[in-house]
């Protein structure tokens, strides 16, 4: 039976501030879930903390809410012990780029085949408007004493560095677009990440809803606000690399996507901007040293005969520490 | 050496050397040896925090029987360099004897840069005080007053004539021989078979004949350049006898093949002394032999991950708890400071995560290679809030197995994170054990829901966080078809949903802490605590202590019983839930109670008093960071037992 988006409601209250970005991010999950040809039984949603990790509890799915900026060592250990979970995780940006930063970057490194969305909405809101990693170097958001002092993170060059193998952006407010880089985040073989702007109207009362969507930059043709964000789709952008690209060619389209990454301001581009499944996940990684491993992972391992006697065959594993007595001819 | 004082298959062996130089692999092959003929071993090894150079050394204590721990003495000190020669001639006894290199003799104290000043200082003024000069010929010399046996083995004689027999040409290829011709030589006055050695060689160096060839020919010509400096045997004689097979393991071997047969499916780790030999183990037997289960290719497999960081291993290691597969982290204090928002969270989700947490000198990184029990307290009251949770210590190798199987019993029964405390004299270690069973300690998963996970049938929606008598819901994992749950930091409801209400907090703080009694409940007798006493019947002394100060006090206890003390002691192994009836009933008719502790304060006394209200007034403890003898033990004890208020607190200061 099609998992329709009522079945993935839950009958927890939802607190979000009015208007916030969050609804645009939970309604796009939503309907990539139930567009996508996955089991919702294998479904593991993993948050860490801040206002968009309440979303793991707005989702009638398995939902993990874990520690401040740890979302993603429990989502990946998750995964690792059952690679037949279908593991999303997701977080604010101070979560995952700030006090998380770490493990961000070595999420990269591993590779495992997972999505991760990452709220940004430039604040902490949970603890009332504080800088977030994202925030701009001079920005001064509506409950900042001074101007932020620290130049921001660039999420998609960070996460390039780090050897993600999919990095996209969205906007979420623009919820086609949002589903649509879920649905390829998930489809994608590897570790995905979207960073979905996130408009914060309690806090953020520099990049707003009406800031994104440029109401203040209205076409003297048209008479039309000129939205900030376009998609990168259709400009001819293309960041993917493939398996019999040159090194060269490699390493332009590297270059490419920094570049992209760059664009801020009145231009923000939203999108694929890279793509790599030429490289191995982990999951292929492990499976060269344990070849059982995708068959019989950690979690489906049976551990006990019906008895409750150990499967394991102590005598072969402890053979190279056993000594047997040999008393000699004198 | 009158024949009468012979002592046969009683003897302390130490080598030593610079840290990398092969002085574990020559214990190891010693020990090994001593095995191969039917002889229990106990090796102490002691290592600076650094990887080549400074200096490192290794007793191995031999015996008949079983051992359990080391003693003061020396009988033997096998050297090949000048230095372990230098800071350890003085451990050995009278009748004992020294192997050294007669190029050192001229070598100056005070040229050895690594060894520390105040060392040399000590030592230059004892022998000038002899009138003796501060070199090794000093040092060799007051041995020899003192009666020590002296053996000059010419190493690089003995590598030049290996290396004319073999055929090879560049003598720096065979240096790394040394280290076994000493273990040779020690043989050679032993008076024990040098076929023992040469099986023991071929163990070590298994796949490679070459090297296999150099050292038994090198052993070969060590053995009798020994031997033949004897005008009468030996006073120490190690004879081989009769045995049945035997383990020869460290701690960190001991708790990886437990986990193994426990069922332990995922070990994260960030390397940290002395805590990652034991996932290094775990790496290296990532595949193995099962037989009953349901896997197809009757291999099981553990997955290990080197994390970024502790907060990433226990993290990690959570969430794939979380889809029922047993899963463990391993680390020392430093790394376990860094889990314990992880602990809290795993509490607040009834999440059976287990901890192997090998207890080293602090705070801070304190003294990284060296040993302690201090941090007992710290994992008894580690994060924030209150929440159970099983702490279990381990006393000697067997325990160390068998107790790493227990935790993850106990994590899933009682549903809360276990914590294995060991300590690092029981992780490096070396013992001679008889093989533990795999099947004595069954695998217990509690209330797990199993089978195909095909539905729960019912229409009530699953609740993980059910209120139930015992405190312990049924456990469903992630990926069950209609057992969907949540988990928060959070307080939370029965399905684990965010919620603050006051009634709901009493009642889920209720059913957490409920589980403590559970546990206490379920957890039989003989798994919280361990009482031994000797055969006299009143005792004089009631000991009580915890963790691998076990082998020291049970080979003490023999030696004062000996001197006609009746010794009891009251191990106790389960900290939480603590067993305060059992300890209670144990210590009420005490005629004098003392606390035996690896530590500076005495923390177990201090639990003891919480809980039970009973003052143990007599404390031994030691924080030098070296792991207590049963000399010191012995001669403590009945130091405390002459006068014991004078002696209200001893503290041990032996090892170099
Ligand atoms: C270890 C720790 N430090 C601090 C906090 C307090 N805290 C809660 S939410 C939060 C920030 C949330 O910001 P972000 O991750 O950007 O999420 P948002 O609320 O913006 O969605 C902080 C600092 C915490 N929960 N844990
Ligand atoms: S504070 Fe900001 S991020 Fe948090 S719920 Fe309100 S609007 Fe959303
Ligand atoms: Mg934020």
């Amino acid at each position: 039976m099609a998992l329709k988006l009522t079945d993935l409601k839950t009958d927890v209250h939802n607190d979000w501030c009015p208007g916030c970005g969050d609804f645009g991010i939970e309604a796009s999950l939503k309907m990539a879930l139930t567009e996508m040809p996955v089991d919702i039984n294998k479904v593991a949603l993993f948050s860490g903390i801040g206002c968009s990790s309440k979303l793991v509890h707005f989702t009638n799915a398995f939902g993990i809410h874990t520690l401040h900026g740890r979302v993603l060592g429990y989502a990946q250990g998750a995964k690792l012990a059952n690679p037949d979970l279908e593991v999303i995780a997701v977080g604010g940006d101070g979560d995952g780029l700030g006090i998380g930063v770490g493990h961000f970057v070595h999420a990269g490194r591993r590779n495992i085949d997972m999505a991760y969305i990452i709220h940004d909405n430039g604040v902490y809101g949970l603890t009332k408007g504080q800088a977030s990693p994202t925030l701009h170097l001079g920005m001064q958001t509506k409950s900042l004493p001074e101007p932020n002092i620290n130049s921001n993170i660039n999420p998609i060059m960070l996460a390039l560095a780090s050897g993600f193998t999919f990095i996209a952006r969205s906007y979420a407010y623009n919820t086609r677009h949002l589903k649509e880089m879920i649905k390829k985040a998930v489809a994608h073989k590897g570790f995905a990440l979207i960073d979905a702007l996130q408009p914060c109207p309690t806090y953020n009362d520099i990049n707003t809803k009406e800031w994104y969507g440029g109401e203040d930059r209205v076409d003297p043709a048209t008479k039309r606000p000129m939205p900030r964000t376009y998609d990168l789709e259709g400009t001819g952008y293309n960041g993917t690399i493939t398996a019999d690209m040159s090194q060269d060619e490699v390493d332009k389209n590297l270059v490419q996507v920094i570049e992209k990454s760059r664009e801020w301001g009145d231009k923000i581009p939203i999108g694929i901007f890279y793509q790599n499944e030429t490289v191995p996940i982990y999951e292929e990684r492990i499976s060269e040293r344990i070849p059982s491993y995708m068959r019989e992972p950690p979690a489906r391992q049976q551990l006990a005969k019906n008895d409750g006697k150990s499967v394991v065959n102590l005598a072969n594993l402890s053979k190279e520490l056993l000594f047997e007595s040999l008393v000699l001819a004198q | 050496m009158s024949r009468a004082s012979v002592k046969v298959n009683d003897l302390s062996w130490m080598t030593g050397g610079p840290q990398g130089s092969g002085v574990d692999s020559s214990a190891n092959i010693f020990a090994g040896a001593c095995v191969l003929g039917g002889l229990w071993t106990f090796g102490l090894r002691e290592y600076y925090s650094s990887i080549k150079g400074p200096h490192s050394y290794f007793e191995v204590r031999v015996n008949g029987d079983k051992i359990r721990s080391h003693v003061n003495n020396v009988d033997v000190l096998a050297t090949f360099d000048a230095e372990t020669l230098i800071r350890h001639a003085e451990e050995v006894a009278l009748g004992g004897g020294i192997l050294y290199d007669p190029t050192f003799a001229n070598v100056e104290i005070d040229k050895i840069d690594s060894i520390e000043t105040p060392v040399v200082l000590r030592i230059k003024s004892r022998l000038t005080k002899q009138g003796l000069p501060g070199t090794v010929s000093g040092i060799l010399e007051e041995a020899k007053r003192r009666g020590v046996n002296l053996f000059s083995i010419p190493y690089n004689d003995i590598i030049a004539k290996t290396a004319a027999q073999i055929g090879e040409h560049q003598l720096s290829k065979l240096s790394r021989i040394v280290n076994v011709l000493s273990v040779s030589a020690s043989f050679g006055i032993l008076g024990f078979d040098e076929n023992y050695l040469n099986r023991s060689i071929e163990r070590a160096f298994a796949s490679k004949k070459k090297v296999v060839d150099m050292n038994e020919i090198g052993a070969k010509l060590a053995y009798d350049a020994a031997k033949s400096q004897l005008k009468q045997p030996f006073p120490f004689q190690l004879h081989p006898i009769q045995n049945q097979p035997r383990l020869l393991l460290m701690g960190v071997e001991a708790v990886a093949l437990g986990k193994l047969v426990g069922g332990c499916r995922v070990q994260t780790y960030y390397p940290i002394t002395p805590a990652a030999d034991e996932s290094e183990f775990l790496e290296s037997h990532g595949n193995f032999d099962i037989s009953g289960g349901n896997n197809p290719s009757q291999k099981g497999s553990i997955l290990v991950t080197q994390t970024e960081d502790e907060i990433a291993a226990i993290t990690m290691a959570t969430g794939a708890a979380l889809t029922g597969a047993r899963a463990a982290t391993s680390t020392s204090g430093p790394g376990f400071s860094l889990m314990v928002e992880g602990l809290g969270w795993a509490g607040m989700n009834e999440v059976p995560l287990v901890i192997t947490h090998y207890q080293r000198g602090g705070p801070a990184t304190g003294q990284p290679t060296r040993h302690e029990q201090g941090d007992l307290k710290f994992v008894l009251s580690a994060a924030h809030g209150e929440f159970p949770r099983i702490v279990l210590c381990s006393g000697d190798m067997e325990e160390s197995f068998y107790d790493a199987i227990r935790i993850f019993n106990y994590a899933e029964r009682f549903q809360m994170p276990g914590i294995h405390l060991i300590d690092k004299g029981l992780a490096n270690n070396s013992m001679t054990i008889s093989p533990p069973k795999g099947d004595l300690v069954p695998i217990q998963r509690g209330k797990l829901i199993q089978g195909d996970h095909q539905g729960n049938g019912d229409e009530e929606p699953y609740r993980r966080f059910a209120f139930t008598e015992d405190g312990v819901s049924p456990r469903a994992v992630l990926g069950m078809p209609s057992y969907r749950f949540w988990n928060t930091g959070d307080e939370h409801d029965e399905m684990g949903h965010i919620e603050e209400d006051p009634d709901n907090r009493v009642k889920m703080m209720t059913k957490r802490m409920t589980k403590l009694d559970t546990a206490a409940r379920e957890i039989s007798e003989e798994e919280k605590v361990n009482f031994f006493r000797s055969s006299k019947k009143q005792a004089d002394v009631t000991i009580v202590s915890w963790g691998s100060t076990k082998g020291p006090i049970l080979d003490a206890m023999k030696l004062l019983e000996r001197d006609g003390i009746g010794v009891e002691f009251l191990q106790i192994r389960l900290v939480s839930p603590f067993p305060t009836e059992t300890v209670k009933q144990k210590l009420a008719g005490a005629k004098l109670l003392v606390d035996i502790e690896q530590n500076y304060s005495g923390q177990m006394a201090a639990v003891i008093a919480e809980k039970t209200m009973i003052d143990v007034k007599n404390k031994i403890v030691k924080f030098n960071g070296r792991p207590m003898s049963q000399d010191e033990i012995y001669q403590s004890v009945k130091q405390v037992l002459s006068n014991p208020a004078q002696n209200k607190r001893v503290v041990l200061t032996l090892g170099a």
